[in-house]
Parts: C-alpha cells; structure tokens; sequence
C-alpha cells in the first residue's frame, strides 16, 4: 500500500495530541514548552504534506513552514528567557507556582 | 521502499514524541525531543523538501535543543523535574478526543491530489517564491523584524541587573 496525503495528515494529528496532552498535563514550564515545540512540528509536517501532494509546484506549503519555524525560534528564545527569569526570582519552574499575578 | 521509510520514522517520531510527554528525567525529555525533531527532518526527505529538511537541522537541532538542553542546566530540576499536575487525566482524554475528531475529519476528505511532479530541488523555487517577483518578501522583513525583537527581548529578560 503506497503511502498518501492521509498517512501524513494522521501522523500529524497524532504528534499534535501527543503535544497537546503534555501542554495541559505537566507542571514544569520546560517541559511544557518542549510540547509546544512538538505540537509546531506536527503543524509543520500537516504543512509540507499538503504541499507536496496538493501544490507541489507552487510550494506554498514549504513557505509556511519556514515562516513557522522563524516564529517557533522567536517564542522558544522569549519563552526561555522568561522561564530562566522567573527561575531567578521564585526558584521554581512549576507552571503551576507562577500565582504572582492571579487574583 | 518510500513506504518502509515512512512507517520507520513515523514510529520513531511517535515514540520519540510519548516518551518527550512520560519521561520522568526532563533531560531525557529533552534527547527524545532531539531525536523527533530529526525524525520530522527525515519525513521532509520523504516529502521531497530538502530544504525544509537542512532547517529543520539546522534550526530545530542545532539551535531550539540546545536553547532547551541550556534551560534545563540552568533550572536544577532534572530529576524529579517533569511531573503532572492534576489535570492529567482530562487532558488524556481531550487531546484523545481531539486525535480521532481530526483524524476522523482528515481520512473522510476528499483531497484534490495534484497530478503534478515534485520539484526536485526546492531550494531556487523557495527562493524566488520568498523573495521574487509576486514573492512574501514583506513577510520576510516582517519575519527579520520579528526575531530582531525576539533577540533584543531575550538579551532583555536574561540579563543581570
């Protein structure tokens, strides 16, 4: 059986709520953004398969997926820096324990 | 012989991706992200993006893994680092839920595939479609602004007093 548009579309959705399952369940803010991270990459995969099976002359998919990787790179450095931050300040990277500003 | 590649690196990645979210140690969280984000790479091969491929090694392994490998020596929670919070259990179930809704969704599509070859390589079409005639060259100085600020915004956050 050959591989299609699907089996790609699938594995996507499969790594998405892979990612999706540890950004709600864990504690640590790391670890959070590591699933984040893999939820971009499904999103990316989702990107390159559509382009490859649908566009693949007019490449639209792949340019996608570049933009997203700069923005992935761009929220992984912010969000790396807040964390070391408030490590800093609270000694903690528990998502649960940054309460500073709740009611 | 494509099938055979993409059902390897498609159990690689999935399991790559389980143990990222059940790993205890938050490093080996962090290798097992490392070896998915290589498996992603692979899968561009398949998809005949090359290019995609060189970035996601170069950018995703070479440069967000470290930036993570470097946050969690900093932090000093390895060990005991990556537990759940209470809401493990309705979380497993949404993102369950959300996986066969959109899988369901997905598979029952009726895609146009084109008929079309793909390009072989896609390097000088990407570049003339980023920054050609009719290109994204606004979204490409959008995106140079963009980390420009997310660099400075770093530099900002991190820095001692």
């Amino acid at each position: 059986m050959s591989i299609g548009l699907e089996h790609y579309l699938v594995l996507s959705t499969a790594l998405f709520s892979i990612g999706l399952y540890g950004a709600l369940a864990k504690k640590n803010a790391v670890v959070i953004l590591m699933s984040i991270e893999l939820m971009l990459n499904a999103v990316n995969i989702a990107m390159a398969a559509f382009s490859n099976y649908i566009v693949p002359v007019l490449l639209t998919g792949q340019v996608f997926v570049i933009f997203i990787i700069v923005v992935a790179a761009a929220e992984a450095a912010i969000a790396l820096a807040i964390i070391m931050n408030i490590y800093r300040n609270r000694e903690t990277t528990e998502a649960d324990k940054f309460d500073l500003m709740k009611w | 012989m494509q099938s055979i590649v993409f059902w390897l690196l498609a159990i690689v990645s999935i399991a790559a991706a389980l143990s990222v979210v059940s790993a205890r140690n938050v490093f080996r969280a962090a290798l097992a992200l490392v070896l998915c984000f290589v498996t992603v790479a692979g899968l561009y091969i398949t998809l005949n993006a090359d290019f995609l491929a060189a970035v996601q090694v170069l950018i995703y392994v070479g440069g967000i893994a470290v930036l993570i490998v470097l946050a969690i020596m900093l932090t000093r929670e390895i060990q005991r680092g990556s537990q759940s919070n209470r809401l493990r259990i309705p979380a497993f179930l949404l993102a369950g839920l959300f996986f066969a809704v959109v899988a369901f969704a997905l598979v029952n599509t009726g895609w146009k595939i084109s008929t079309d070859d793909p390009l072989v390589p896609t390097t000088p079409a990407l570049a003339s479609r980023l920054i050609g005639p009719d290109g994204f060259i606004l979204t490409v100085e959008i995106a140079a602004a963009l980390l420009l600020a997310a660099v400075l915004g770093a530099i900002v956050l991190v820095r001692e007093k």
